[in-house]
């Protein structure tokens, strides 16, 4: 971090320590949502989701292997394959943020070109594991579904689009060799690395396996039961397997490549839920902004307020996972579940920043045709989804 | 010698860094280190993936964090 960065920060602390009237009854309400709205998520959801889900991250990381995703971003691969492959390499490439904007340059250079390129710059941060995972599990699992089937079927329209509307552009881009990460050896079978990653996927729906409704019977009131004897023997099965196929080398960088993820993500989480808190309160609960702002806002489903959703979204910056609680927050305002998808198709992948590095890659005109395509897209999936629950 | 560690700002890549100034410490080697953040810049050496070495304009390595011997083995000492 600059030094710069760290006396704005100082600045700001101060600043709001001084000036915001503590004293009064909205924002002592509103302070009090803000922590309340952390111990919910500390309670509630850090051991059992977000902790299992960042091993995953790391393992991902880890242990997939890069390459075997990158060549089909190469400029002679097939194309069909290149869109299917860009549209979902976001679990695979994109766990960090930091490393979408470079490699979608690249594509676009040098790789498979504009199409695949701009598939991957929207699906990369859209679907990365983490972020669909704590979707589902705080926003409901039909949010969080359709989440992620919203992202990859945008991914490739939005690719083909860009291909088809910029076709002539795309026939005269600088050929040039291209590096994709190494092969690594590996001990490990295909069929290892999946059951490994699997173990830990049960491990985390078990573990977060939600309360049935009372009075329930079958089997989810006694898988949920059974839930701690489930969770314990997949752990007892992740043992072996970690002790006899993985390497120490390769566990110790399992285990750093998961702290990279948490000291990076966990910082900006806590950010993220405390402002969302104070701003919005939890669900049912007032807090600084009147409910009747979102309401009037984003409430319902018009096609007004989905559209309104998609425009914030795609232009506000969300650090990593953040859009999850000030969703929470603004659905427990009264948010409509139309507009909430909106903006969670439009959210992740475009901001403000995220805009004008794109410029400096593909230029003002593709960069906006790019960006209203995202808008539109969104706010018709919004609209649809949002007739479709109520 | 020239050695160019591509990547933007994000933790691995200052890994990278690094341990590229560490081994040429080391190897007591007369080089100029430069960090490439420009998006364009790094994929105009059609690297996909960083963090990325690029030593003389030849890539070394892309998409990790290479082992400090290794860098070692590529400055030549």
């Amino acid at each position: 971090m600059k030094e710069r960065y760290k006396l704005l920060i100082l600045l700001l602390v101060f600043l709001g320590a001084y000036f915001i009237p503590w004293t009064d009854p909205v924002i002592r309400r509103s302070g009090l949502e803000a922590v309340l709205m952390l111990q919910e998520y500390a309670q509630q959801h850090v051991l059992t989701c977000l902790i299992p889900a960042f091993f995953i991250a790391g393992a991902i990381a880890v242990f997939v292997s890069q390459a075997s995703v990158l060549k089909y971003f190469g400029s002679t691969a097939s194309k069909i394959l290149s869109y299917s492959v860009a549209s979902v390499s976001g679990t695979v490439l994109a766990v960090c943020s930091c490393t979408v904007l470079p490699l979608f340059a690249g594509i676009y250079t040098r790789g498979a070109g504009i199409g695949p390129a701009t598939a991957f710059l929207y699906s990369g941060p859209a679907i990365n594991v983490l972020a669909i995972v704590l979707t589902a599990r705080i926003l409901g699992w039909q949010l969080g579904l359709a989440r992620a089937i919203g992202a990859i079927a945008f991914a490739i329209v939005t690719g083909l689009l860009m291909a088809l509307i910029f076709r002539r552009d795309d026939a005269n881009r600088a050929a040039g060799a291209i590096y994709v990460p190494d092969e690594e050896d590996k001990s490990r079978t295909l069929t290892q690395d999946a059951l490994y990653l699997l173990t830990m996927v049960l491990i985390l729906v078990f573990a977060a396996f939600a309360k049935p409704a009372p009075g329930s019977t079958g089997l989810w009131a006694l898988l949920f039961a059974a839930k701690w004897f489930i969770t314990g023997f997949l752990l007892v099965v992740l043992g072996i397997m970690l002790k006899s196929w993985f390497s120490r080398e390769e566990l110790t960088g399992w285990v750093e490549a998961t702290w990279g993820f948490m000291k990076q993500i966990f910082p900006l989480l806590l950010g993220g839920v405390l402002v969302a808190g104070f701003l919005l309160g939890r669900p049912g609960y007032p807090a600084l902004i009147p409910e009747h702002y979102v309401q009037s806002l984003v409430g319902g489903n018009s096609l007004w307020a989905n559209l309104f959703a998609a425009v914030v979204g795609a232009f506000m910056y969300f650090a990593t996972l953040t859009e999850v609680p000030i969703l929470q927050g603004l659905i427990g305002s009264g948010m409509g579940q139309g507009p909430a998808l909106s903006l969670l198709l439009a959210g992740p992948a475009l901001s403000l920043p995220n805009m004008i590095v794109i410029v400096g890659v593909m230029g003002i005109k593709k960069t906006a045709v790019f960006c209203s395509i995202i808008i539109v897209l969104s706010t018709l999936a919004g609209w649809s989804y949002g007739w479709l629950v109520s | 010698m020239k050695i160019k560690v591509l990547g933007p700002g994000c933790a691995r890549c200052h890994q990278t860094e690094e341990l590229v100034r560490e081994a040429v410490a080391e190897a007591g080697v007369d080089a100029e280190i430069e960090k490439v953040t420009d998006v364009m810049k790094i994929a105009s050496y059609g690297v996909l993936g960083t963090p990325a070495v690029i030593i003389d304009e030849k890539v070394k390595s892309v998409g990790k964090i290479p082992k400090k011997e290794e860098i070692l083995k590529w400055i030549g000492k």
